[in-house]
């Protein structure tokens, strides 16, 4: 049984000037112990889909899906208390901006042992002594010192250490990564992904590692999820990803990597993310893809088979060319 | 933090001078004196006048006069009322405790239901209560007290009879008690009934005088909770499955309250400086009617000694706010 299983998940937001699809009919698997990443820039949705999943999104969004279901229950028809019994315990979640992310008029100590105290029934003695386990397990010194610290008082990388010991602290199924280290030194992001990976072996759980940086996508994961203006467009193991996209997205990212870089000029990716107002016709990357013709303004395609890592493609890449373009033309 | 204090403490007595000169100069700017006031219509002959001046130490120059007041001040001597030939001190402290008493309540109550009322329009902003809760508060601000005040005095007081008119206590009753609050002395004299009336006695005015620091309050506080549901600490304290009592009535109200905070500050200070209207209406003996009595009359002694000593509580007040946001905001405390 996969632990979270979502089937066409679509968020629309309700704003005055009309309803916006910020994510647009995605599925997600993960299994029990799966290191996974969502990847693609900003504004694909992979922040939304996961808030979803969290029951996070404001009030302005209206969330449909065929299935979406965590440990076999099912998210969609619970209430909000039962809602509030699993996140936080068995599914939680750390954020892009550690030192925003933490209640700056509360010590660390007191944030990561209300966690404890809601889910829990450890007592005032068990919940000091977990936290100063939790502070140890993330790495950070002098525990007992660091819990009556003020959020202020630490580092961006302690912040985020620190969220994710609150976060570790039920010891959680699914932990859900946004963007963890974009706000950090290039230094310190290394370590927290090292963390991350370290405590996702250690502890069993599954790990969902949202990010716009492939480098990022390369050194952690197993498998990985790309999305674009909020559709899942390629599905792959990170390996067979790098070494062959299939969809012309993943290929231009993947060229975009300076790593990877064969020219003096680091290859782009033409134009933005199509907003509410410039959604195209047929398939969304067209106006910035280099293989589109007629046929892919036109025609919305449909998800290529999984040994072409379900790209939503007419012609999935194999090995950077194009396939199928004989029998549609 | 005790470093904190004491240089607050030390611009207090810049600011304290200041009040002293102002309030000195304020009431002698102001055209007629005590001596003629006193003398009514009917005049007064030039040599009274002049005995007079001088029995009251108006012959000397105004800076002799000036530093007298201030020597007076620092051994605790704010002068004698010219009308009433008490002590200044003695006339101000038999009257703020009725002021202190209406200014508590209405502060609370301000308090109690401004906030919650600020939080439920924030966290539901845009739906029916909360435009439903700022018409009311725009309404309640800008409303003229006197006829606010009337109003419920006609319903309440005259058309239903649920409250007393004016006055602080039944005329059946003879409280004098230790404290000068109505409704503690009430408690402790043991008379049956006392207790009671003097809070149906507090009951309207506090309504009315609660009701713009009500309005100020709850307005603030929406919209000082209305920035802080928006950070990203609101975020993790839903992720941890908080329930939106704890999210909205905790974690982000305490980051709202500095704001709130302040304008309590700001109405306690008006509040205490005396209620002039609403004392007034109610036939509330406290220090707002003295003070405004006090200027008719020309009451120099009673002016400058009054002014002063509400000055010094405003700046206690302030004082206090500020330790407060210290206490509220950590990052605050530490700087």
């Amino acid at each position: 049984m996969p632990l979270l299983e979502i089937r066409n998940l679509s968020v629309e937001f309700a704003t005055t000037s009309g309803a916006f699809r910020a994510v647009d009919g995605v599925d997600i698997n993960v299994e029990p112990g799966d290191l996974m990443a969502i990847v693609g820039e900003s504004g694909s949705g992979k922040s939304v889909s996961m808030l979803a999943v969290m029951g996070l999104l404001p009030w302005t969004a209206t969330i449909t899906a065929d299935r979406m279901a965590f440990n076999g229950h099912d998210l969609r028809g619970m209430s909000p208390k039962q809602r509030r019994r699993i996140i936080g315990r068995d599914m939680s979640m750390i954020f892009q901006e550690p030192m925003s992310s933490l209640n700056p008029c509360f010590t660390v100590g007191f944030q990561i042992k209300e966690s404890l105290k809601k889910h829990t029934d450890l007592d005032r003695k068990g919940r000091q002594d977990r936290a100063i386990e939790l502070m140890n397990l993330v790495g950070i010194p002098a525990p007992e010192k660091r819990l009556n610290a003020f959020p202020h008082q630490l580092s961006g990388g302690m912040s985020q250490r620190a969220m994710i010991a609150m976060a570790l602290a039920c010891e959680p199924k699914l932990l859900i990564a946004d963007e963890p280290t974009t706000a950090l030194d290039v230094t310190i992001q290394a370590q927290i992904l090292e963390l991350l990976t370290g405590l996702q072996e250690e502890t069993g759980m599954a790990l969902i590692l949202i990010t716009h940086d492939m480098g990022v996508v390369a050194e952690t994961v197993k498998r990985v999820q790309v999305q674009y203006a909020g559709q899942k467009v390629e599905e792959q193991e990170v390996g067979a990803l790098f070494d062959d996209p299939h969809h012309p997205y993943t290929a231009a990212l993947l060229a975009a990597l300076p790593e990877r870089a064969t020219e003096r000029r680091l290859p782009t990716i033409p134009g933005v993310v199509p907003g509410q107002f410039d959604r195209p016709e047929g398939c969304l990357f067209s106006p910035r893809c280099r293989f589109a013709n007629a046929h892919c303004k036109a025609v919305e395609p449909v998800q290529a088979a999984p040994e072409m890592g379900l790209a939503l493609c007419h012609y999935p890449l194999s090995h950077g060319e194009p396939t199928n373009r004989e029998k549609a033309s | 933090m005790l470093r904190f204090v004491l240089s607050r403490l030390l611009t207090f007595v810049p600011t304290f001078f200041g009040v002293t000169l102002v309030s000195f100069a304020f009431i002698r700017l102001l055209p007629g004196d005590p001596i003629t006031l006193l003398a009514g219509e009917r005049g007064i002959s030039q040599e009274r006048y002049d005995e007079l001046a001088a029995q009251l130490g108006f012959d000397q120059p105004l800076w002799m006069q000036y530093f007298d007041y201030l020597a007076g001040i620092f051994q605790g001597d704010l002068g004698v009322s010219f009308v009433t030939k008490r002590p200044v001190l003695d006339e101000f402290m038999a009257l703020f405790p009725a002021t202190l008493e209406l200014s508590i309540c209405a502060i609370t109550l301000a308090v109690l239901i401004g906030i919650p009322a600020g939080v439920i329009a924030a966290v539901n902003r845009g739906k029916f209560f909360d435009q439903a809760l700022m018409t009311t508060a725009l309404i309640g601000y800008s409303m003229p007290i006197f006829w606010w005040a009337l109003l419920l005095i006609i319903v309440f007081s005259s058309g239903l009879g649920w409250t007393p008119v004016s006055g602080r206590m039944s005329l059946m009753f003879f409280i004098e008690g230790p404290t000068g609050f109505m409704t503690i002395d009430a408690l402790l004299s043991g008379q049956e009934g006392a207790f009671k009336s003097a809070v149906s006695h507090l009951i309207l005015p506090t309504i009315v005088l609660a009701t713009i620091p009500l309005a100020i309050i709850a307005r603030q506080t929406r919209s000082a909770m209305l920035e802080v549901l928006g950070e990203d600490y609101v975020r993790t304290a839903r992720a941890k499955g908080l329930a939106p009592l704890r999210v909205n009535g905790f974690h982000a109200l305490r980051n709202a309250l500095i704001p709130v905070v302040t304008v309590i500050g700001l109405s306690v200070g008006t509040l205490l400086a005396g209620a002039i209207l609403t004392e007034t209406i109610f036939s509330w003996p406290g220090i707002g009617k003295w003070m405004v009595d006090s200027i008719f009359r020309r009451d120099y002694q009673a002016v400058q000694g009054g002014l002063l000593i509400i000055a010094v509580i405003v700046m206690i007040v302030n004082l206090t706010v500020d330790i407060l946001y210290g206490a509220i905001n950590p990052k605050i405390r530490n700087r």
